[in-house]
């Protein structure tokens, strides 16, 4: 028997498989390097979230007509995956279909992946036709630069590829098609093929076996480098996701001790500063770069789809401001990997290099732009928040460098005088009942 | 126009051993803004029609510290909510009502966490919830079969997910609801959130609140209805902007159901 078929497919499945585990070896690295926070609360709400929000969809849907395609894509990528399990036993022992022996359902399964097949194939050139015929807006913002408007094309090309090299590996499976049970669509696809030799055809349907895993095996490793990541990040990050009223934004502990030194008449005015208790404390307030962030926060940037459904909701960006939270989410996971691609050149340890996420990537004129309304929030099929992220690098603006607008300043100094944001007197508060 | 109308503060409670049954947390914008006054004194007007018990903070009362903490200022907002706290737990408040959508959320969702636990509501649910009890009674009125859009305020709305108390009391009035394309969770944001009330805002190439002006005026409203007092400005702003300030006004809740009474 010639072993060299099963030899090279163990190889490809331990490259492919390798390669994978470093990407997320490196993945969860990088996530780490964001500050510690505790999403250990409420675990069957979070359980619930990732099932209704990731498995179950309940976002997509929102959107009508983008939500069903969706659907369709999804339950298609994870229903054909069971053919691939098939697949590796197979390439693997030298077998032929070994789930064919299970007779009659074997004939369902197939049958149920082909149809799927064919919708995905035509859901997925739908999409095509949306962002690159339509040019739906929300694909084409500014933030839509070359590299992500490829990696999108590229995704529903591979998605094309994969499904249509499936259905001809079935349609040219000769003792396949002999068999009738589960060629529902592939049968109409065989007679395409019915002029060339047996042998011709037994190379047809070899070549796409192979490039159909080869092909799976060179979509997971791209993962790490696409937005597509989010097809395993979506699962996580909706469990971690905010479970707290949109509405109600963290405190933050640091400042909670500091407040309470201050108000307390028995502290010590001499003590020394908080900063100097413990070295658990971080000394900066806010986020100027991705090391400040939590790790949520970071996973939020990894999971981004770059859909855009938050931006085409943004009251600032659709009155023509700058900001744009799917450009808050995208850039940080850019100087994240940036900051990453650094410790992995300097043997595990960052080094400084005169860069951050404040001004290098995010202006000071996107932050000042958003009214916090929580809208892209709502929006986001994965329960991304990038107006955390916005109010984050507001406290270090504001806390850290007092490079608030003078307007908000002065509002500011007003509260810290007066108890309101303007310059009335405290002492007026209830004059309205005598006006 | 100069009426007296009786309003209470806690100091006065106090004095006399008394416990209000609730709290009424007036706000910046209620105890300063001309427009966001007529506000708080209808409101007050249905508290006493409704017979309820309350009283005020009154030189009490200080800024929650929203707009601080939205505008990145983290130190100035604990250092507001910590004073304000202070003052409410000396007075063992258990019920606080507010007109103002900020000063609900911040009170309601970010006080617990630095020692402040009291039953928050925002004044749509707290006139709800008397409506259901049958001590308040909402008439149409004037606004009978008038048609009135309700635009969600983003800290009631998205912001705690209250959709309907505001909508049953509209709906109260005999008055046609109709809702703007984009309402509910999906409602656009007047423009003055997250601090910009009190700044310019960043170039662009419209303003916030007159976008969101023009959703209503496409649905074609009498009346547009507020719950809070920055997008009342906001909206009445909008609403001069389009030059239909005679066909369209901009009303809280509360001024709708003691206009109808003729309170
Ligand atoms: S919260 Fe800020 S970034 Fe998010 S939609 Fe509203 S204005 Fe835009
Ligand atoms: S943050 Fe969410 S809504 Fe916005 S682009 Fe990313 S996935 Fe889409």
């Amino acid at each position: 028997m010639n072993y060299i078929p099963n030899i090279l497919f163990a190889i490809a499945l331990i490259v492919g498989i390798g390669f994978f585990a470093n990407n997320v070896r490196k993945l969860i690295r990088n996530i780490k390097l964001g500050r510690d926070v505790d999403v250990s609360d409420n675990t069957s709400q979070r359980w619930k979230n990732m099932a209704m929000i990731a498995l179950g969809q309940s976002k997509m849907v929102k959107r009508p007509v983008s939500g069903f395609l969706h659907i369709i894509v999804y339950l298609g990528f994870i229903i054909i995956n069971i053919e691939v399990l098939e697949i590796i036993i197979d390439g693997l022992a030298g077998t032929h279909r070994i789930f064919s022996s299970i007779g009659p359902l074997y004939g369902v399964l197939i049958g149920v992946f082909e149809v799927l097949a064919v919708l995905v194939f035509v859901s997925v050139i739908i999409f095509w036709i949306r962002r690159n015929i339509i040019k739906i807006k929300r694909f084409w913002a500014n933030e839509m630069t070359s590299w992500p408007k490829n990696d999108a094309n590229y995704i529903l090309y591979i998605e094309m590829v994969l499904m249509a090299l499936f259905l001809i590996m079935n349609a040219t499976d000769l003792k396949f098609q002999a068999m009738e049970n589960g060629n529902v669509i592939s049968q109409y696809l065989t007679p395409l093929f019915s002029g060339l030799s047996e042998g011709t055809i037994h190379i047809i349907e070899r070549s796409a076996w192979w490039l159909h895993i080869l092909g799976i095996l060179a979509f997971l490793n791209y993962l790490y480098f696409s937005k597509h990541l989010h097809i395993l990040l979506a699962f996580p990050n909706t469990y971690f996701g905010k479970i707290v009223p949109k509405g109600q934004f963290k405190n933050n502990d640091v400042v909670t001790k500091e407040v309470q030194m201050m108000m307390d008449p028995d502290a010590d005015p001499f003590a020394a500063p908080p900063e100097d208790e413990g070295d658990d404390i971080p000394v900066k307030f806010g986020a100027s770069d991705v090391q400040d962030l939590n790790w949520v926060q970071l996973l939020n940037a990894y999971t981004c789809t770059e859909c855009g459904r938050c931006t085409s909701e943004c009251p600032a960006n659709i009155t023509g401001k700058k900001l744009s939270p799917r450009k808050i989410m995208m850039d940080t996971r850019d100087r994240l990997e940036e900051v990453g691609k650094n410790i992995d050149a300097n043997n595990g340890v960052f080094k400084e290099d005169g860069k951050q996420l404040l001004d290098d990537y995010i202006t000071r004129e996107e932050l000042w732009a958003c009214t916090t309304c929580n809208a892209c929030v709502e929006a986001c099929p994965v329960s991304i928040d990038p107006m955390s992220i916005i109010v984050e690098m507001r406290n270090y603006l504001v806390m850290e460098e007092s490079a608030a607008p003078m307007e908000l300043n002065n509002m500011m100094t007003n509260i810290e005088n007066n108890g309101a944001p303007w310059p009335y007197n405290q002492m007026d508060r209830l004059n309205w009942k005598n006006e | 126009m100069s009426e007296q109308i009786i309003v209470p503060t806690m100091a006065e409670f106090m004095a006399q051993g008394k416990h209000p049954e609730v709290l009424f947390w007036v706000g910046c914008m209620g105890s300063f803004d001309d427009r966001a006054k007529k506000v708080t004194k209808a409101f007050v007007k249905l508290l006493h029609k409704s017979n309820v018990d309350f009283a005020v903070l009154g030189t009490e009362e200080s800024c929650t510290g929203d707009p601080a903490k939205r505008a990145g200022n983290e130190f100035l907002f604990q250092m507001q909510a910590v004073t304000n706290i202070e003052v409410l737990n000396a007075y063992e408040i258990k019920k606080i009502v507010t007109a103002c959508p900020h000063c609900f959320n911040t009170i309601k969702n970010e006080y617990p966490g630095l020692g402040g636990n009291y039953q928050v509501m925002h004044h749509t649910q707290f006139l709800k919830s008397l409506l259901d009890e049958g001590r308040l009674t909402v008439e149409g009125g004037q606004f009978k079969g008038k048609r009135i859009t309700f635009h969600d305020p983003c800290y009631l709305g998205r912001g705690n997910d209250i959709y309907e108390a505001p909508r049953d009391l509209i709906r109260k009035l005999d008055a046609e609801l109709v809702e703007m394309k984009s309402c509910k969770s999906r409602g656009l944001c007047c423009g003055a959130g997250g601090a910009q009330m009190f700044k310019e805002a960043e170039p662009g190439n419209k303003e916030i609140n007159v976008k969101r002006t023009e959703e209503a005026i496409e649905v074609k409203p009498e009346i547009i209805a507020a719950g809070c007092p920055f997008c009342n400005t906001m909206m009445t702003d909008g609403v001069k902007s389009k030059n239909k300030e005679t066909d369209i006004a901009v009303m809280d809740i509360a001024e709708l159901i003691a206009n109808a009474q003729d309170l």
